[in-house]
């Protein structure tokens, strides 16, 4: 049984390397990404679960870091934005125009990028489903339709 | 690479690449683990009196090292009135006002003891709407309405009311007008309070560092105000505030407002100066930072059989909450434009801010146009509708043109307003108007069309001014710095278009400074008011002449000619007449040195500034003077399905026709209206705040707070007309909020057309239609 | 942000969590069953739940079975909604899912947090309720198999210390003709304003709602109204189905007891059309 009892020093994988957090129960995984890696391409935009700016992926899922323990995420592959090394969907972004702000930016790429991983024929209303995870204030959702379109059809 | 124009050419932001690796840094992904963290206690009630704080426990909690009340500090905040503290002092006056705020060692600390704190509140009457509010004898918000300062001095709160200001346009003769009607329609509207919703929640660190600087690390529109306001108040010198913005979550006005930062610097102050945090959570943001007017208003509107209008009158009553902030300034951008674009001789318009006990306000994008561009276009398409008239018909006859006078009696011309025209027959195209506007489709859908056209100035103040700062890289490099903050819209990317073409360079070769500091940015006014790539625009071009000239100057020297036979081009000086003469900006910027080592010139640093020119203050009985230097006008269109058996709909289209004057970066310029449009959906559709009966505001999460999701958009079409104005860079109009103005008044004439009921309120839900056309009782299903 | 500290475990075995769960409680750390934690998560943030210690039985291999075998689909309590969803064994339960907060909390939200959950709309119990399914629960005594019918009033019963383990669904009632409709507010990610689930079985509809209510229900008084032959009209019997709603209909931000009542009588009405065309 694991047994995590107070403020540890953990193991987790993340963007193919194995890093040595400090973390307690209670820390929630992008309060760690950022406080203790530095890793702040996820954001805080709500700590609820409704924005979807914190999301990375968690063994190829997107996952809404905000929502997750640390300590659930231990012998996982996690991916941030910042593991992402010249995946299309970043072309497809800046091409597309698929931010304004960019504050919900890495958010929505991790989510298209599982996508186009996951489920590569996906249709519109499969897109729709995944991408309502996220909100943006900034544009009209047309550019980030377009960009994640791109990569599907492998125009980028 | 070698210059090619800019100008009219998408180029991707500067940040591009930094915004989709997570490299992009804005103000809490700074990581600071020596900073202590500030949580903010906010208050339960609406409208109270706070008879105790007691502290004593919290004070005991694990990792506290202080905890401040309004008694703390006192002070009084507020741009236009000084009515606000910044943590509430003996009462409150809204649900989620700082009462008392921890900090701790941590942000966990500081949540544990907040719970602590143990305050005894004595509750009054809350004024929970604009009707409470302006009733006789109701209850006052601020007893000492009268003794407070106004920084501006045509504001003035009205004593022994909750009246924060009146203001009025008198515009020609009512009762010609009226006369000369052949029908008059009356209508009241209504538009709720609602949230910016930046995606990034408003956070602000400060310390105080041992020689009495003041360094504060913000998530701001307004960095200059900050400082400014912070030294007023609490009496620092300006020099010693040094307000640092790097990039910013979203803004669209809610980070005009100095907030947090009163906080932060508090906060710092009472712990011995060190780095303290404080970030709202989404749930404070919304409850506790300033959010966006709400409005009622009345319209009385006479044409002509013909429908040629006559006359005008209108009286908005502005919702600002609890504090008055912008909100006077909304309310005079009302009434200055009270008419929307069109000609309308005899105007008589009272837009009067309203205390509350709600949510203070403060600037939102459009600036109190959507607010009045929903009342004149809804109560014109019931005009059109009572003469038989169609909506696009009766928008042209009265469009705006040269030689008009706006409600403030100021002289319009083909350069400082556009040309309305064009875009409303663009928008009809473009919408197969022609087609007709409503449609009753095969399986028993309603498709209809709603238009609405728009007008903004600017409203700023009448000294509002920009400054460039350009100094060189040795390898011929610019650096740009200028301090309107890149809070989304591009712009510090649109200036570099401006620049590189003045200069005719590459703009690659152009390095801009991203983040502001006001130590060593020079002063922009406010990232507000579609107003930066105008005013900076126009200080970048006078940088750029500068630094022109200077390189013209030495040129002359090293290429021995008249500093007139001399041109520039891909980083080099050369001669006009032989161009193959020339001498790279490399061996000039930071002097010239002669064979043999000697040299000349020195650095060079280009210089520039904007200052708005000819603005007035209005004459305080008519309004008549001059408040912006320039419109935009535009043309909307809504197109809905609408289920007549559920009583629901859905976006079809939405297109934007404006006349920007010049497009600077097409793609850019699309994207910031087609988001201004989302905004305006979710306005029209959506968002707005809920109070109980006891003024507590119900949604103050994303779960209850509604935006609109990915594929619940209509398909956008953005269109432009370029009609220059002859005082902007290249001929550029301000547009960066004018996508949301028109749009919840075009879907509310879509549903109106479509149901054949009025709908002058917003947001428009399915609840609503189905009771305003039901009754709202399930038996009479 | 969680405001407080606590204690973490992960069981291998049902035995091992629920002997710790005894163990914890009578140590005074108010233990809690942890399963997708997105409600625990957003709740201790505001305050509004505390432990000092979570047991997470996402490493229990009978909370994570996901399998068709012997004519009864076993869904583990740790299974996520994304995985319901994915591997789609009972088309009304993958409908329901997949409109429960959003795709990507669906991936994190598990079968037995979203019936144990505190929020009220708990859509993941209409399938399981109309296709009369059981339910495994587990604590110090043992394991107890109990149609959902009977755990389920309101909320879930649990005992003191119990767990849920599995959801069982006999296999007959997958393939049943079936309709899901889920109405909001406005919004397509939003909390229900009305959610039914129903299913055709012999000629009977059986049918469960979430947003009706402050809880999610199906009731045989309103089922037996529909199913009543004798009356022809369509609307007559849903209305009579609505005004014998066992319980008082809801009435709050997101819609009017009256507009919900109004917008259950279409989705009925829908719903009953459907499976009329389907005959």
């Amino acid at each position: 049984m694991l047994e995590v009892l107070g403020t540890t020093v953990l193991t987790l994988n993340v963007n193919g390397e194995d890093r040595k957090v400090v973390a307690k129960p209670s820390d929630t995984l992008l309060y760690t990404l950022r406080e203790e890696l530095g890793l702040t391409g996820a954001k805080p935009g709500c700590e609820n679960g409704d924005c979807g700016a914190c999301t990375v992926l968690i063994d190829d899922w997107p996952i809404k870091s905000c929502l997750m323990l640390t300590v659930e995420a231990i012998g996982k592959k996690i991916l941030t934005v910042e593991g992402l090394k010249n995946a299309p969907i970043q072309k497809a972004f800046v091409e597309n125009w698929g931010f304004q702000c960019g504050y919900c930016t890495s958010g929505f790429l991790m989510v298209c990028h599982a996508l186009a991983q996951i489920h590569p024929d996906a249709d519109d209303h499969v897109i729709e489903e995944w991408l309502q995870s996220n909100l943006c204030r900034c544009t009209g959702y047309e550019e980030i339709e377009n960009a994640v379109k791109a990569i599907l059809k492998k125009e980028v | 690479m070698d210059y090619i124009s800019r100008i009219g050419v998408s180029t991707p932001r500067k940040e591009s690449w930094d915004k989709v690796t997570g490299a992009a840094k804005y103000n809490g992904d700074i990581v600071t683990p020596n900073a202590l963290h500030a949580k903010i206690l906010t208050s339960t009630h609406a409208h109270a009196l706070i008879k105790l704080i007691d502290i004593s426990e919290a004070l005991k909690s694990d990792g506290v090292q202080a905890i401040i009340t309004g008694d703390s500090f006192p002070a009084l905040s507020g741009p236009m009135i000084e009515d606000r503290p910044p943590i509430a002092k003996d009462k409150v006056r809204y649900f989620g006002e700082p009462v008392a705020v921890v900090v701790a060692n941590s942000e966990e600390e500081a949540m544990r003891a907040i719970k602590l704190i143990k305050v005894v509140y004595d509750p009054l009457p809350v004024v929970n709407s604009i009707s409470d509010s302006i009733k006789s004898g109701a209850t006052l918000i601020h007893e000492n309405l009268g003794e407070y300062h106004c920084p501006v001095e045509d504001v003035c709160p009205q004593p022994g009311s909750n009246i924060a200001d009146h203001m009025k346009i008198r515009k020609g003769d009512m009762n010609k007008g009226w006369t000369e009607s052949d029908i008059v329609i009356e209508s009241s509207f209504s538009l709720p309070q609602s949230d910016h919703l930046a995606m990034e929640t408003r956070n602000s660190k400060a310390e105080i560092l041992p020689n009495g600087n003041v360094i504060i690390h913000t998530s701001s529109q307004a960095p200059f105000s900050v400082k400014e306001e912070l030294s007023k108040i609490y009496n620092i010198s300006e020099g010693n505030i040094i307000v640092r913005v790097p990039l910013v979550g979203g803004g669209f006005g809610g980070k005009v407002a100095v907030d947090l930062e009163f906080i932060a610097y508090l906060a710092s102050k009472t712990v011995g100066g060190r780095l303290v945090k404080v970030a709202n959570s989404r749930e404070e943001d919304i409850a506790s930072s300033p959010s966006k007017i709400g409005v009622e208003a009345k319209l009385k509107i006479g044409a002509t059989k013909d429908g040629i209008i006559k006359a005008l009158e209108c009286t908005y009553y502005v919702g600002c909450g609890a504090y008055a902030d912008t909100g006077p300034r909304m309310a005079k951008a009302i009434a200055v434009n009270c008419t929307g674009p069109y000609n309308i001789e005899n105007v008589q318009c009272d837009a009067i801010t309203i205390y509350t006990n709600h949510t203070f306000v403060t600037s939102y994008r459009g600036f109190g146009h959507t607010a009045f561009t929903f009342c004149i276009e809804r109560i014109l398409d019931q005009l059109a509708a009572s003469l038989g008239i169609d909506p696009i018909e009766l928008r042209m006859k009265n469009a705006i043109a040269p030689g008009n006078l706006s409600p403030t009696q100021d002289k319009l011309t083909l350069s400082n307003t556009g040309n309305l025209v064009k875009c409303i027959l663009r928008l009809k195209e473009i919408m197969n108007w022609q087609e007709g506007s409503r449609i009753i489709t095969d399986n028993g859908m309603i498709r209809a069309k709603g238009m609405s056209c728009f007008w903004k100035t600017s409203t700023s103040p009448t000294n509002a001014s920009s400054g460039v700062i350009l100094t060189l890289n040795t390898d011929g490099s610019i650096n740009l710095n200028f301090g309107g903050v890149e809070i989304g819209p591009g712009m510090k990317t649109t200036i570099a278009q401006i620049l590189a073409e003045k200069m005719k360079m590459d703009i690659d070769k152009i390095h801009v400074v991203m983040d502001v500091d006001t130590q060593t940015t020079p002063k922009h006014w406010k990232t507000v008011a579609s107003m930066t790539t105008f005013m900076v625009g126009n200080a970048v071009i006078q940088a750029a002449e500068d630094l022109i000239q200077q390189l013209k100057n030495l040129g002359s020297i090293v290429l021995k000619c008249p500093p007139d036979d001399l041109d520039i081009k891909d980083q080099k000086v050369y001669l006009r007449d032989n161009p193959e003469i020339y001498a790279p900006f490399k061996d000039l910027v930071h002097g010239y040195q002669y064979p043999g080592g000697s040299s000349i010139g020195g650095q060079m640093i280009g210089r520039g500034s904007y200052i708005m020119k000819h603005l007035t203050s209005l004459d305080k009985e008519t309004g008549k003077g001059k408040v912006g230097v320039s419109w935009t006008v535009g043309a909307q269109a809504v197109e809905i399905e609408y289920d007549p058996r559920k009583y629901t709909y859905r976006l079809l289209n939405a297109a934007t026709v404006i006349d920007v004057g010049k497009v600077i970066n097409p793609k850019t310029a699309s994207g910031i209206i087609m988001g201004g449009m989302s905004m305006g959906i979710g306005l029209a559709t959506h968002e707005e705040f809920l109070y109980n009966d006891s003024g507590i505001l119900e949604n103050t999460s994303l779960r209850t707070y509604k935006l609109i999701h990915f594929g619940e958009q209509p398909k956008y079409i953005v269109d432009f007309i370029e009609t220059p104005q002859i005082d902007a860079p290249f001929g550029a109009r301000g547009m960066g909020e004018h996508g949301i103005l028109g749009i919840p008044a075009a879907f509310a004439n879509a549903i109106s057309l479509a149901t054949g009921f009025n709908f002058n309120k917003l947001p428009i839900s399915p609840e609503l239609i189905w009771k305003t056309m039901t009754g709202g009782r399930y038996d009479t299903f | 942000m969680i405001p407080f500290d606590f204690e973490y475990y992960k069981p291998t075995t049902i035995e091992e969590a629920v002997n710790l769960y005894n163990k914890l409680k009578s140590a005074g750390k108010k233990p809690i069953y942890y399963g997708g934690g997105t409600e625990f998560i957003s709740m201790a943030r505001m305050h509004n739940v505390y432990t000092e210690a979570v047991i997470d039985i996402k490493g229990i291999l009978e909370c994570n079975i996901h399998e068709l075998k012997n004519n009864e689909l076993t869904i583990g309590s740790a299974v996520t909604l994304t995985n319901i969803a994915e591997s789609n064994f009972f088309p009304l339960l993958s409908l329901t899912v997949k409109r429960i907060a959003d795709h990507t909390v669906q991936d994190k939200i598990t079968l037995g947090g979203n019936l144990a959950g505190t929020i009220i709309y708990r859509e993941a119990v209409l399938p399981l309720m109309v296709a009369d399914s059981e339910i495994v629960l587990a604590s110090i005594n043992g394991e107890r198999r109990v149609p959902i019918m009977d755990a389920f009033n309101k909320r879930i019963q649990l005992a003191d210390g119990e767990m849920i383990v599995q959801v069982i669904i006999k296999d007959n009632f997958i393939t049943l003709p079936n309709i899901h409709v889920k109405r909001t507010k406005n919004e397509k990610i939003d909390y229900p304003l009305i959610t039914i689930a129903a299913l055709k079985d012999n000629n009977k509809i059986k049918i469960a709602f979430s947003g009706m209510c402050d809880y999610p229900l199906r009731s045989y008084i309103m089922e037996d109204i529909l199913n009543d032959n004798t009356v022809s009209s369509m609307d007559k019997k849903i209305s009579n189905a609505i005004n014998n709603i066992p319980g008082k209909v809801l009435n709050d931000i997101s819609g009017s007891s009256e507009y919900r009542k109004f917008m259950l009588h279409t989705m009925i009405h829908e719903a009953l059309t459907n499976f009329e065309e389907v005959n």
